[in-house]
C-alpha cells in the first residue's frame, strides 16, 4: 500500500495547499506573472489547485524593454489558458524618458519606476490596468479599479539573501513596507489571513523550491516554457529573464529542459547564483533588498 | 531517471551569540554548499575593514541585520551529505526573535540545539528545549559548542551533559547525542577532532545521518480538512470537488465518508487531480479533490474521514496546552479566534489550569498567561468543532489562536472534554444574579399588555422575503395594540469587507449583543421581531439562551439546512405573501400562549 511522495510531490502539494487558502481567504487576489520559468510554474500551480481553471486574475508589468519573445509567448498563453490578463505600466515614465536605457538615471531607479511604481499602482487601481479581451485578442483599458489585497508572487527562498526571510504570506502595510524584523509567525499550516485595513499581503507559494526543483517540475510536468531559456544554436541561453539592457545571456549549449536540469544537477552551474546575469543585482550591495521594500519582486 | 534523494528540514537553535551562524556557514562551506568564490569574498570584504571574519556575515544578507549584529530570521540554506539533502533553518536565539524561532522550528524534522561550553546553560537553552518538545520534534542533538574556550576539556562538556540531559528528563526528552564542537575551527563538524580525541560519539553530520524520517502518516485515521468546495463552470465543467490535503491516511473510490462535525455522509465517487493519470486513490501528504455520490452542502473547515476508521472526537470544550507569542497576555474569559486545520471559530478561554514558564519549568495558578509563557487552558467554542488529541494525531491535534489579527499562540490538544456546564451558561448565572429586579413581575406586565413578551427570530436564507414579513408582523400586531418592536439588524450581522474587524470575532459579539438586547427587551414585556440570514442553530441556540427565561419563537422562511427541525417553531414557504404569513405567525403565538385568544384577529 502507499505511494511514494517524492520531493516533487511535497513541494507541489505545499504550494497547492497555499493558493487555496490564499483563494479562500481573499475576495480580492491576483499572481503576478513575469513570464519566467517560476511564475510561470506558479501559474501551473495553480491550474493544479483549481482543477485546470485560474480563478484569479494574472498581472504583468511590461517595462516596454522585455524582450518582445516574452510578450508574444505571454499572450500565446494567456489566450490558450483562457486567463485573465492583466497588464499595468508606468506610461509617464516612458513618456519622459526617465529609464537607464534612455539614459537619463541609473539602473536602481529604473527598475523602481518602470517596475516597482508600476506595480505598486497597478495592484492599488490608481493607473490605468488592460485587460486582455479574448475575443479581440487586444488589450482594453479595465473598469475595475478596485485595489488588490491578496497578490501571490513566485519568489524562491533560494534565490537571494533577502527572499529567505519572507513567510508564505508575508503582510506590507499601507505603503507596500516590508518590516523585516517583525514577520508574523507560521505554523503548522496556520498562515495570517487575518490583517488590519490598509494591509496587504504577498502570497509566496514557491518559498521552498529551488531553480533545480523548478525545472524538474517543468520537466516532469511539461510545462510551456519560452524558448528564450533554450540555446538557439548559438551557445547561449538565458538563465533568468528581466530587461533585454540589463540581462545578459549565459554561454551554455542548453537545447532543452532536460538539458537545463543536467546542467544544473552537476553542470557548470551548480555554485553559481542564479541572478548573476542581472546587473541591478550588482550595482550596490542593499540595493534589492531595498527595491524589495518598496514592491518589487 | 535520477535516484530520488531524501530531504530533511533541520533547525538550529540556541542563546544569542551560542554559535548558530557559525555552525551553519561552516556546514556549508565544509561541505562544498556555498556558491564559488562567497566564501572568499567575505573573507576579501573583512580584511578590506580590517574586521576579523564572522561566518555570520556570510549568511546575514540582510543590511539591518547586521547592523544589530543578530541573525533575525530562520534563513533557509541547503546542503548535501552522502545520505541526503538537508535544508537548514537557522533560527535566532533572541528572545523577541521567538515567534521567528517558532516559525522555523514547527517545519523541521531534526534540531540541533546549540549551547556555548564556556557560558554554559542559558535561560534560552531551556526555553528551546521545552519548544522542541513542544513541537514534537524527536530527532534532537545537543551540540556544545566552543570548546576550544574551555581548552577542549572533557570535564566542561561532561557536565552541561549532566546538567542539560537532567532539564530535558523533567519534559520527557531524551536527545539522541551530545556532540562537543568547535564550529569555528571544525572540530567534530564533518570530521572528528584531533583537539578531543575522548570523544568518541560522532561528528555533527554523522548524528545528522543518523536521524531517521517519521514513519509516513498513511497509517493513521483518514483526514482532510476541507479547504474549498469548488464548482467552476467554465468549458462545462459539471464539477463540484472538495478539495484539501489530506493531513493523514489514505482513501479510494467507494469509501464511505462522513464529514465532522456536521456528521453528514457520503460516498467517494471519484479522485481529482489536474495533469496526472487518472487515480482513485489518495494519499497522506497530498493535495487533491474528491467528487462524492450525492449532492450536499459542505462548508469549508469541515474534516472528510472515512466512516470505517476511528473519528475525530466532536464536541466544543477540550484542554490544551499553549505556547503564548502575543503582545498582550492571554486572558481568562476573553474570546479569541481559533484557527485549527481549517475549521475558524470564536473560542472563549474557560478557564487558565496553571501557567509554566518554560525556562524553568516553575508552575503557578494565575488569570492570564503572559508573552513566551506556556498554559494549560480549558477552552470552549461556540459551536462543536472537530479534531484529534495530538497523541493520537499530530497534524489534527494543533491550532493556532488568532488575537488582534496576528497569530499569537500555538496550541495542542491534549483532551476533549464533554460536558455542559457551558461558559455561556455561567455568564448567563452571574447575569441573572445580579439582576435587580423590579416589583413589576412579568405576569403583572402580561396582564396589562395582554400579551407575554417574545423574541420572534425569522430566520432563512438571503431573498426569501424575511424582512417583509417581519414589519407586516410588527404592523399587524401593532394595529391589534400589542407592544411591539422590530429590530432591523443587517441581513449580515457583520458585514464582511475587507476592511471590517476580524469576521468571525465580531459576528459572535454581534451575537451577544442581540442576545442580551433582545433580554432586555422581553424582561420589558415587548414582542421582539428580529430577521437575520447570517445564523445558524448552534448561533440561534446562543440567542435563545441569552434571552432565557423569555419565550423565544423561530420562523423559518424557506428550507435551511442550517438549522435542526427541532430548533424551528414555524416553517414559512420561501417569498410567502405576507399576509398567509402574518396569519401563520399569529396562530403560532396563540398556540404558544404569547396572545390571549379573545384577541384573534
Ligand atoms: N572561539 C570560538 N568562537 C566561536 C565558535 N563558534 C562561534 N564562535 C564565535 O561566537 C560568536 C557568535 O557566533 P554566531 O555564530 O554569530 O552566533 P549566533 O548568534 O548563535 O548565530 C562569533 O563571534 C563567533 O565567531 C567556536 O567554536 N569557537
Amino acid at each position: 500500500m502507499g505511494k511514494t511522495i517524492d520531493k516533487l510531490d511535497t513541494l507541489e502539494s505545499q504550494s497547492v495547499y497555499i493558493l487555496r487558502e490564499a483563494y479562500r481567504e481573499f475576495k480580492s487576489l491576483v499572481m503576478l506573472w513575469s513570464i519566467g520559468k517560476d511564475s510561470t510554474v506558479l501559474l501551473w500551480l495553480a491550474r493544479k489547485a483549481f482543477f485546470g481553471h485560474v480563478p484569479f486574475s494574472l498581472v504583468h508589468i511590461d517595462t516596454s524593454y522585455k524582450i518582445p519573445e516574452m510578450i508574444k509567448y505571454r499572450d500565446e498563453l494567456a489566450l490558450q489558458f483562457k486567463l485573465n490578463m492583466i497588464v499595468g505600466q508606468n506610461t509617464q515614465a516612458l513618456k519622459d524618458k526617465r529609464s537607464y536605457p534612455d539614459g537619463t538615471v541609473d539602473r536602481i531607479s529604473c527598475c523602481k519606476a518602470l517596475k516597482s511604481d508600476a506595480l505598486k499602482n497597478t495592484l492599488s487601481g490608481a493607473w490605468p490596468r488592460l485587460r486582455l479581451n479574448h475575443k479581440t485578442g487586444q488589450y482594453e483599458q479595465d473598469t475595475n479599479t478596485e485595489p488588490y489585497i491578496g497578490v501571490i508572487v513566485g519568489a524562491r527562498a533560494d534565490e537571494e539573501g533577502s527572499r529567505s526571510k519572507e513567510r508564505y504570506f508575508s503582510p506590507r502595510d499601507r505603503n507596500s513596507d516590508w518590516d523585516v524584523g517583525d514577520q508574523p509567525p507560521e505554523l503548522w499550516n496556520q498562515f495570517k489571513t487575518d490583517f488590519a485595513p490598509g494591509t496587504h499581503i504577498r502570497i509566496h507559494p514557491l518559498l521552498d523550491w529551488t531553480e533545480l526543483n523548478i525545472w524538474e517540475y517543468i520537466e516532469r510536468e511539461n510545462i510551456p516554457i519560452t524558448k528564450l531559456y533554450f540555446d538557439q544554436g548559438e551557445g547561449k541561453r538565458y538563465r533568468s529573464l528581466g530587461c533585454y539592457p540589463c540581462t545578459t545571456p549565459v554561454h551554455s549549449s542548453a537545447r532543452n529542459v532536460s538539458d537545463i536540469v543536467k546542467e544544473l544537477r552537476e553542470g557548470k552551474f551548480k555554485n553559481i547564483a542564479e541572478r548573476s546575469g542581472r546587473a541591478q543585482d550588482k550595482e550596490d550591495g542593499g540595493g534589492l533588498e531595498k527595491l524589495r521594500r518598496e514592491g518589487y519582486m | 531517471m535520477v535516484i530520488e534523494r531524501e530531504g530533511m528540514n533541520v533547525v538550529i537553535v540556541g542563546h544569542v551569540d551560542h554559535g548558530k551562524s557559525t555552525l551553519v556557514g561552516r556546514l556549508l562551506a565544509d561541505t562544498g554548499s556555498l556558491p564559488d568564490g562567497k566564501l572568499e569574498a567575505v573573507q576579501q570584504q573583512c580584511k578590506q575593514n580590517a574586521k576579523p571574519f564572522e561566518y555570520a556575515f556570510l549568511l546575514d544578507a540582510l543590511k539591518d541585520e547586521q547592523a544589530q549584529g543578530i541573525t533575525i530570521d530562520t534563513a533557509r540554506s541547503f546542503f548535501k551529505s552522502s545520505k541526503r539533502d538537508y535544508i537548514i533553518i537557522d533560527a535566532p536565539g533572541h528572545i523577541e526573535f521567538l515567534k521567528n524561532m517558532i516559525s522555523g522550528a514547527a517545519r523541521a524534522e531534526a534540531a540541533l540545539l546549540l549551547i556555548d561550553a564556556h557560558e554554559g546553560i542559558k535561560e534560552n537553552s531551556k526555553r528551546h528545549g521545552y519548544m522542541m518538545r513542544f513541537l514534537g520534534i524527536k530527532n534532537i542533538a545537543v551540540l556544545v559548542n566552543k570548546m576550544d574556550l574551555v581548552g577542549y576539556d572533557q570535564k566542561v562538556f561532561e557536565k552541561i551533559k549532566t546538567d542539560y540531559s537532567q532539564f530535558l528528563a523533567e519534559i520527557d526528552l531524551v536527545p539522541k547525542s551530545f556532540i562537543p564542537i568547535a564550529a569555528f575551527h571544525g572540530d567534530n563538524m564533518i570530521s572528528g577532532s584531533k583537539n578531543m580525541p575522548w570523544h568518541k560519539g560522532g561528528t555533527v553530520l554523522d548524528v545528522l545521518d543518523s536521524f531517521k524520517k517519521e514513519a509516513p502518516l498513511d497509517q493513521l485515521p483518514f483526514r482532510m480538512p476541507v479547504q474549498d468546495i469548488y464548482k467552476f463552470t467554465e468549458d462545462g465543467d459539471e464539477r463540484r470537488i472538495v478539495a484539501g490535503r489530506v493531513e493523514c491516511g489514505s482513501i479510494k473510490v467507494g469509501d464511505d465518508i462522513v464529514f465532522l462535525p456536521s456528521g453528514k455522509k457520503n460516498r467517494i465517487k471519484s479522485v481529482e487531480y489536474f495533469n496526472g493519470p487518472a487515480r482513485r486513490e489518495a494519499f497522506a501528504q497530498e493535495s487533491i479533490g474528491f467528487t462524492y455520490d450525492t449532492e450536499i452542502y459542505i462548508r469549508p473547515g469541515e474534516i472528510l474521514c472515512k466512516s470505517s476508521e476511528k473519528l475525530p472526537h466532536v464536541t466544543n470544550k477540550f484542554r490544551a496546552n499553549i505556547f503564548w507569542m502575543g503582545k498582550q497576555p492571554l486572558i481568562k474569559d476573553k474570546t479569541y479566534k481559533l484557527k485549527i486545520l481549517t475549521q475558524q471559530v470564536p473560542v472563549i478561554v474557560s478557564d487558565i489550569v496553571q501557567v509554566l514558564d518554560a525556562s524553568d519549568l516553575a508552575s503557578s495558578r494565575e488569570p492570564h498567561v503572559d508573552r513566551y509563557e506556556v498554559g494549560e487552558i480549558i477552552f470552549e467554542t461556540l459551536k462543536p468543532i472537530a479534531f484529534d488529541v495530538v497523541v493520537d494525531s499530530a497534524p489534527t491535534g494543533r491550532f493556532v489562536l488568532v488575537d488582534n489579527y496576528e497569530i499569537a499562540g500555538g496550541g495542542i490538544i491534549l483532551a476533549p472534554i464533554f460536558d455542559t456546564d457551558s461558559n455561556l451558561k455561567t455568564h448567563i448565572q452571574k447575569r441573572d444574579y445580579n439582576w435587580e429586579r423590579s416589583q413589576i413581575t412579568p405576569q403583572l406586565r402580561a396582564h396589562k399588555y395582554q400579551h407575554k413578551s417574545a423574541l420572534i427570530v425569522i430566520a432563512g436564507k438571503i431573498d426569501t422575503g424575511k424582512q417583509r414579513i417581519a414589519k407586516a408582523l410588527e404592523e399587524a400586531l401593532f394595529n391589534l395594540g400589542k407592544n411591539v418592536y422590530f429590530l432591523g439588524v443587517s441581513n449580515r450581522l457583520v458585514l464582511a469587507t475587507q476592511d471590517s474587524k476580524d469576521k468571525v470575532l465580531s459576528k459572535y459579539d454581534a451575537l451577544i449583543h442581540l442576545g442580551e438586547l433582545a433580554h432586555l427587551m422581553t424582561d420589558a414585556g415587548l414582542i421582539l421581531i428580529t430577521s437575520i440570514t447570517d445564523i445558524d442553530h448552534y448561533e440561534l441556540a446562543m440567542i435563545k439562551k441569552l434571552n432565557n427565561p423569555n419565550r423565544t419563537l423561530v420562523v423559518c422562511v424557506g428550507e435551511d439546512s442550517r438549522f435542526n427541525p427541532e430548533s424551528v417553531d414555524l416553517m414559512l414557504v420561501e417569498n410567502e405573501e405576507s399576509d398567509a404569513a402574518v396569519n401563520k405567525i399569529v396562530d403560532l403565538l396563540l398556540n404558544a400562549v404569547v396572545l390571549v385568544s379573545e384577541y384573534e384577529i
